[in-house]
């Protein structure tokens, strides 16, 4: 068996030897030239995690357009720099290969999703908000102004922000649309 | 705690290494409950009876804090001579109207002030519940007396204190062990211990989820802990209050910037054509004049200058009449009824998933197949979706894709990283982020889809008369980047509001009634003080002290502890050195201390209101409670809640056992919906055990935030069932068989985890076995994991003051087994329905 070679200074060796399996055995030049990725990263961003409400600190690292790492900003009182399961892999919920990122369109009484580009889906749902507002307008039920329609409905909210909350109910109270729901019902 | 918000929890153990002592009372053995020094389990919705019987048990042994409770709440205040209890009236308090099934709530008002009835005493109390008005009372109370006679010594036998303590009276650890299944000796156990820890020197905390409010009583379970908590003192203090954990990142900030269909912006209701005739009208039925709730002109006016800017002047009433009018319930469920019946045309679902996070999602799927169309917004291609061509119903042959003309628009959303603002976290904490980089391909913010959205419906428009609040909507952001992306600071600072001079404001004090201000929420004014953004504050947590006030804003006015005012004794000094946390001091002739406090900052302890004094000025120095119109914490409601003043056990929806308290089973008030597409399940032997759901910690609600991640999928890959070994073995059923649970409205199967953590419950002298499922599983959903939907398993049966559903307690049957396929699970179904 060699004793200085490549051999015993390989790691396995080490740590069948005896030394600390978890420190200096596991130690080899490979590991002792690797950098975290946080280190690499061109900016980092200070946020929040989308999870449940307790609202832990994150801290996202970027480099070359890419989110590279999401970790527990230990600055923040409510958190210290912890993250649980759900935060702790929330770079997957950024970066997963099952995320959509374009807009699909299924046609009435279709059978497949088809491609649509985004700005003809935007004009597309301009004009049926348009269509079906008036098309279903209520100046007066039971004999009172109501001012409403009754035929567009919004469920969603509790995972967004408060000013995207704010511009839909903003948006949707002037439309006249009142059955606007979100998860606190829930 | 330990599971859904388990980093929040390290607070409580922080709390445990320092002396603490912890019980955990829940359905289900949990990490929680291992972390505890007590663990009660119970059975799923009586939870009014074991808080009930603390209240009787600080009641009946004058263990109530005396100070606190004479001077901070109304245990003295004289009740109406025309009152009725549940113990009188076998169930019902008085006011019950079977025809409505509302209560009208005239005779639970205060004594002697019939001839000055506020809000819900005037018009009884079926338009204000009919539309889930006690929703309004998230920020400001119900409308009461502000000075109503009183008693403090506390014996008129018609004093709140008195009346509480006759209808708790049976509320007895007897009675904890009987329907609860918690052993006497368990219960004594934890009543020593919650008022042994209460008082001067000591605070008590509860904190409870959705295992308390998705029940048909869900917010009289939480009127009970406060009245507990009142009692004890724990209110406004450090150390205390009733703790809410909110399940999602901005769930508290959705309520106060509500996308809802019965509130505005800082919890003032939507107008009620039935109830609301103009402005003057609609903000003398909106609550009392006294206390801080008593400036709502300047909440509401200021709102309307927000949104319609100019074109909102005295004149016409600040477009009051622009705001569309309620006419009833337009909740959640209803409107899917809407959608089944066709009225409903065009849905827009916004990073929700109803096809498998809401209860009973046939009828939401039997509603989105109705639709004309349907715009879903999310990260991936999420159930709701794709339900035309893989919903369950394809496959029982209920639904055919073909026959499906709905229209889908599925576009991609933004991901938190890839957009800047707030989340307004449980504690009422808003927090900044910062945009980290664009998203990628087509996925937009919701803020860029709804402002672009706007800005298109806005060129279509005509000059109708219909069309004319939404012309004149204030709708004009500054635009950032390739994408031209609206500017989330500058919709913050239209929330936070502007003054006369155009500067952001700094307090809602600030707030006119006359025009000259404009803010999108008034409990959100000071977020943008001296035109920064407080909420992006990140002073780190070693630079400042336990309060950490610099690490973001809380609402309001970044107060951390509401009501803590009553931190400090009526003169104004802290209760004890070790729990000072405000206090008046007499030498600057000011309020201070570690928070920012919940008062006047310069009205002294002694203040008495002069007589006919409105708004904040009719508060006493004494009073902590500065929403509240009579400024005291209430122990009994005289107006606000659809079910009754106090709580009252009443037995779940669908429940195995008998309400023996009284002979009302079920809240009267409760919301139901008789109809084929919401089956209940009847009672009797079919549906023999009590079933309840929750969350994993590896999972986040119906899945489409942590199915599709490969971590996540892989700690918690399939649907199970939890279930106890005697029930497992009377079933045959080893660990990892398959079983069939069966409501009316469902059959699921999952895997079977035989475990000691659901302990079957000797109630009413038999033995009662307790279900558990988790309900994070669907079909798709970009799921590298899927399972069948255990919300289908859900009543659709309704809290009447919120519309909450029952989630948390039903009845069910369990067979061994997988679950038939197509027409044979429609058939089985059908044996349960009908047989």
């Amino acid at each position: 068996m060699p004793g200085s070679g490549w051999l015993a200074r390989w790691p396995v060796i080490r740590q069948l030897k005896g030394e600390d399996p978890r420190g200096s055995a596991a130690r080899s030049a490979r590991t002792d030239a690797l950098r975290p990725r946080t280190e690499r990263a061109d900016t980092v961003a200070r946020s929040v995690c989308p999870y449940c409400a307790v609202g832990c600190g994150q801290l996202v690292y970027v480099q070359d357009g890419r989110v590279t790492q999401i970790e527990g900003d230990p600055d923040s009182p409510i958190s210290r720099g912890r993250l649980c399961p759900k935060g702790s892999a929330s770079k997957q919920l950024v970066t997963h290969p099952g995320r959509q990122t374009r807009v699909l369109h299924r046609r009435p009484y279709g059978t497949e999703w088809e491609p649509l580009d985004l700005d003809t889906a935007m004009e597309m749902i301009a004009d049926r908000v348009v269509r079906t507002r008036r098309e279903t307008w209520e100046q007066t039920c039971e004999g009172k102004v109501v001012r409403r329609t009754m035929g567009i409905a919004g469920l969603g909210g509790a995972t967004l922000d408060n000013e995207e909350n704010y511009l839909m109910k903003k948006l949707y109270t002037a439309l006249g649309a009142i059955q606007i729901e979100n998860q606190a019902r829930i | 705690m330990a599971e859904c918000h388990p980093v929040g929890f390290q607070w409580v153990m922080e709390a445990k290494a320092r002396g603490a002592r912890i019980f955990h009372v829940d359905p289900r053995f949990t990490r929680t409950s291992a972390l505890a020094d007590r663990y009660l389990p119970i059975r799923a919705g009586s939870d009014i009876v074991l808080l009930g019987a603390l209240i009787n048990h600080v009641l009946q042994n004058g263990l109530d804090f005396r100070e606190y409770v004479l001077a901070y709440t109304n245990a003295a205040t004289i009740v109406s001579a025309d009152f009725r209890d549940t113990e009188d009236l076998d169930g019902l308090f008085s006011g019950w109207d079977p025809e409505t099934a509302t209560y009208d709530p005239r005779s639970w008002a205060y004594a002697g002030t019939d001839e000055q009835p506020q809000g819900e005493h005037v018009e009884g109390g079926r338009r204000h519940a009919e539309a889930a008005g006690p929703e309004s009372y998230g920020a400001g109370g119900a409308g009461a007396h502000p000075s109503p006679r009183t008693d403090p010594t506390l014996d008129h036998p018609r004093c709140v204190y008195q009346i509480l303590k006759r209808h708790f009276a049976r509320y007895t650890p007897e009675l904890v062990e009987r329907l609860c299944g918690i052993p006497s000796a368990a219960f004594a156990e934890l009543a020593e211990a919650v008022t042994a820890n209460s008082g001067r020197e000591r605070t008590t905390a509860w904190v409870y989820s959705v295992g308390w409010t998705q029940h048909t009583v869900g917010a009289q379970y939480i009127r009970t802990a406060s009245i507990l908590q009142l009692l004890l003192g724990n209110m406004g203090r450090p150390g205390g209050g009733i703790m809410a954990l909110r399940g999602h990142a901005s769930i508290q900030g959705s309520t106060d910037i509500p996308t809802l269909f019965n509130i505005l912006p800082g919890y003032l209701a939507m107008p009620h054509a039935h109830r609301h005739d103009d402005l003057n009208h609609y903000l003398e039925l909106e609550g009392g004049e006294t206390g801080f709730w008593g400036n709502r002109r300047s909440y509401l006016v200021s709102l309307l200058k927000a949104w319609w800017g100019e074109a909102a002047t005295e004149d016409n009433d600040y477009c009051f009449g622009h705001l569309p009018r309620m006419t009833g319930d337009h909740g959640h469920y209803t409107t899917v009824m809407g959608q089944i019946d066709g009225t409903v045309k065009g849905y827009f679902v916004i990073g929700e998933n109803p096809a498998v996070g809401s209860s009973g999602g046939r009828a939401q799927r039997l509603g989105l197949a109705n639709l004309d169309w349907l715009v879903v917004r999310d990260l991936t291609l999420v159930e709701t979706a794709t339900f035309w061509r893989d919903g369950p119903e394809l496959e029982t042959g209920e639904m055919r894709t073909e026959d499906i003309g709905t229209e889908v628009f599925f576009l991609p959303a933004a991901s938190h990283v890839e957009k800047e603002g707030t989340f307004t976290n449980t504690q009422r904490l808003l927090q900044w982020r910062e945009k980290a980089l664009d998203p990628p391909g087509d996925c937009r913010s919701d803020l860029w889809f709804y402002y672009h959205l706007g800005k298109l419906v806005r060129r279509r428009l005509s000059d109708d008369e219909i069309d004319r609040p939404v012309r004149e909507l204030t709708w004009d952001y500054p635009e950032h980047g390739a994408h031209r992306e609206p500017s989330a600071e500058a919709v913050l600072r239209e929330i936070n509001g502007v003054g006369p001079d155009g500067r952001a404001l700094s307090s809602s004090t600030q707030l006119r009634a006359d025009g000259s201000t404009a803010c999108g929420c008034w409990i959100y004014c000071g977020v943008y003080a001296d035109e920064v953004n407080q909420a992006a504050r990140r002073r780190p947590r070693g630079e400042q002290d336990f309060v950490a006030p610099e690490w973001g804003w809380a609402w309001p006015a970044n107060r951390r502890i509401l009501y803590n005012r009553a931190s400090a004794d009526p003169e104004g000094r802290p209760w004890s050195e070790r729990k000072a946390y405000v206090w008046w001091d007499a030498e600057r002739g000011e309020w201070t201390g570690h928070d920012v406090p919940d008062c006047e900052i310069g009205k002294p302890p002694d203040y008495l209101p002069p007589e006919g004094a409105r708004a904040q000025d009719a508060l006493a120095g004494t009073d902590p409670f500065i929403m509240q119109s009579d400024g005291k914490g209430w122990l009994y409601a005289p107006s606000g809640m659809a079910d009754g003043p106090m709580p009252a056990h009443y037995e779940p929806h669908e429940s195995p056992v008998a309400n023996i308290l009284y002979g009302q089973r079920a809240n009267p008030a409760r919301r139901t919906f008789d109809r084929p597409e919401s089956p209940y399940n009847r009672p009797g032997p079919l549906f023999p055990h009590v079933l309840t759901t929750y969350r994993l910690t590896e999972h986040h609600t119906a899945g489409g935030m942590s199915r599709p991640l490969a971590y996540l999928a892989e700690l918690q890959p399939e649907l199970f069932c939890e279930m106890d070994p005697r029930l497992a073995a009377r079933l045959g059923l080893g660990n990892g068989d398959w079983a069939t649970i069966v409501t009316s409205r469902t059959v699921l199967e999952a895997r079977v985890l035989v475990t000691g953590r659901m302990r079957p419950l000797r109630v009413e002298g038999r033995v009662i076995h307790q279900i558990g499922l988790p309900y994070h599983w669907g079909w798709g959903g970009g799921g590298l994991v899927t399972g069948d939907v255990v919300n289908d398993l859900m009543p659709l049966v309704l809290d009447p003051n919120v519309y909450i559903q029952e989630g948390k307690a039903m009845t069910c049957d369990v067979r061994p087994g997988r679950r038939p396929r197509g027409r044979a699970m429609l058939d089985l179904l059908e044996t349960y329905r009908h047989g």
